[in-house]
């Protein structure tokens, strides 16, 4: 299968406010793929209704070629879709290593849940047993999402502005774990992203505005519509570190 | 000793063969076996039903089991069981009740457990309340823990009651002294149209003196709970509580803190939430390809672990 998901016609209102406008995407396997656009651009629910956390007023979606429009998160979920939240979930009593192997899917060694969390620069010896709440920084939070996204290993993994919190952890590593995940799944990997960084190693980037593809294409492409339309559309990070 | 025995026994005090160390098990209103050590003794009491627990001073690394099982319906037994924690003593004590009930009529368990730790004894003190049986007759269970710390002892006590207890009044009391310290753990789900109230009083009297009391919570169904505590704290000390609720269906739970300063250095600190499980929790394991129903499950289970 050429393609691992297609969007047809997504449209998505609230309040009478179209959010997302006859979408209509399609994404080939084994890619890399950035979506961008101006806040409330519709990035984020247009994750969020691949994932089936939302559900759309009209269109379909095709995952594989099989209709996933009326499956709900979970079926998504063991089909093979994978979703890294903009604000992790905290819970009480789960820790990070019930949080990976549930991620996994299976229980896992302990030497694979330390690799998972070394990948994204957290010490597993001090964080593995730790309960994933409240009192775990915004930082740390983020970068276990991650963790447990390459741990679930999904035909296509879609990061919520992944880059949103993260400090004091090199931009770079960052972007070796969706490399490393991109090689690992043969699968393919969806960033909704504002960061330079992300973009320019993007396969395609998707510009989204006011709820509508705006412009797909290649960094070349896209880039200089980004810079030239800064500040009333996008707000493009070139920072290392955020 | 028959299944349903075993089970409760199993169930309460995680024993499925004779325990080690020493044990007073208690079925019925009866002591049916009992066992000492060189350095921990048990006494039946002769002016009311119970036992006395000696255990000597610097004893460490020892056990105590003592569970009651209830099997007979129509059954109320009260019992009065004292612990006498020797100096520098470090010891585990694991109590519990479990009672199975078939018939229509009630059956009940009272067990006043008074605990008198001297200067630098350790304890660790795990109470576990289960009920079963599918007739109509109540499972009740008032237990109450009376605690007495001296100087520069410290208490950890641990109570899990999780399933088929009708009704319950837990009250624990506890006095400290200079240098102590006391750290209760409680673990309650409530289902059906159970209740559960749980009571704490604790003194924080002794300079240094700390307590960090943590309530977990699930009420389910039309169960109703109602956590009570009241922490005062009249010299230098620190004290912490921690209400934590989850209610589910027709649940419905009340916490009432009450936190007590009668010093400058007394403080002390109550935090509590009562709700229903976050939508975004769900969502989250959802989307790791568990179902609802897992999802809630493993909310619950890590909640009460």
């Amino acid at each position: 299968m050429k393609n691992i998901l297609e969007l047809q016609d997504i449209s998505f209102a609230r309040d009478n406010k179209d959010i997302l406008n006859h979408i209509n995407l399609t994404i080939d396997t084994h890619k890399f793929i950035a979506i961008t656009g101006p806040n409330g651009s519709g990035k984020s629910t247009l994750a969020k209704i691949i994932m089936g956390i939302q559900k759309p007023d009209s269109g379909k979606i095709l995952f594989n070629g099989k209709d996933i429009t009326n499956l709900d998160i979970d079926e998504r979920a063991r089909l093979g879709i994978g979703f890294a939240f903009q604000q992790p979930v905290t819970f009480k009593g789960i820790t990070v290593r019930d949080m990976i192997e549930l991620s996994a899917g299976e229980p896992i060694s302990m030497a694979k849940v330390c690799d998972y969390l070394s990948d994204v620069g957290l010490c597993a010896k001090e964080y593995v047993n730790r309960e994933v709440n409240a009192r775990l920084s915004g930082g740390e939070l983020k970068r276990i999402e991650i963790a447990m996204l390459e741990a679930k290993k999904s035909k296509l993994t879609i990061f919520d502005e992944p880059e949103a919190g993260i400090d004091l952890w090199s931009f770079n590593s960052l972007i070796s774990v969706f490399e490393k995940l991109h090689d690992l799944t043969k699968g393919s990997i969806i960033v909704i992203s504002h960061q330079e960084k992300i973009l320019n190693i993007a396969d395609e980037i998707v510009l989204l505005v006011d709820g509508k593809i705006a412009d797909i294409g290649n960094k070349e492409k896209i880039l200089p519509q980004l810079v030239s339309s800064r500040p009333k559309n996008c707000k493009l990070i070139h920072k290392e570190g955020i | 000793m028959d299944l349903i025995e075993k089970n409760l026994l199993k169930e309460i005090a995680d024993i499925e063969e004779t325990p080690m160390g020493a044990y007073n098990i208690r079925e019925n209103g009866k002591g049916i076996a009992r066992n000492t050590t060189k350095n921990i003794d048990i006494v039946t009491k002769t002016d009311k039903p119970g036992i006395d627990i000696i255990i000597k001073e610097n004893t460490q690394n020892e056990s105590v089991h003592i569970p009651v099982i209830i099997t007979q319906a129509g059954l109320t037994d009260v019992v009065y069981n004292d612990f006498y924690i020797g100096k520098n003593a470090d010891v585990v004590i694991v109590a519990g009740c479990g009672i199975h009930n078939s018939s229509c009529e009630t059956s009940e368990h009272d067990g006043i457990h008074t605990f008198y730790l001297e200067e630098g004894a350790k304890v660790k003190y795990i109470e576990k309340h289960y009920g079963e049986g599918d007739g109509n007759g109540k499972k009740i269970l008032n237990p109450q823990t009376i605690l007495h710390l001296k100087k520069g002892s410290s208490l950890e006590m641990e109570t899990v009651q999780i399933k088929g207890v009708d009704s319950t009044i837990r009250e624990t009391k506890a006095f400290l002294e200079e240098d102590t310290n006391l750290v209760v753990t409680e673990k309650i789900l409530t289902h059906g149209e159970q209740t559960a109230k749980t009571i704490f009083d604790v003194e924080l009297s002794g300079e240094n003196s700390s307590t960090k009391v943590t309530s977990r919570s699930i009420a389910k169904e039309h169960s109703y709970q109602e956590f009570v505590s009241n922490v005062k704290g009249n010299t230098k000390c620190f004290g912490h509580v921690e209400c934590d609720a989850i209610i589910m269906d027709q649940g419905r739970v009340v916490a009432i803190p009450r936190i007590e300063a009668n010093n400058l250095e007394a403080n002390l600190i109550h935090e509590a939430a009562i709700g229903k499980i976050a939508g975004d929790q769900l969502i989250k394991l959802m989307s790791l390809g568990l179902t609802e129903q897992q999802a809630e499950e493993q909310i619950i289970n890590g909640f009460l672990k």
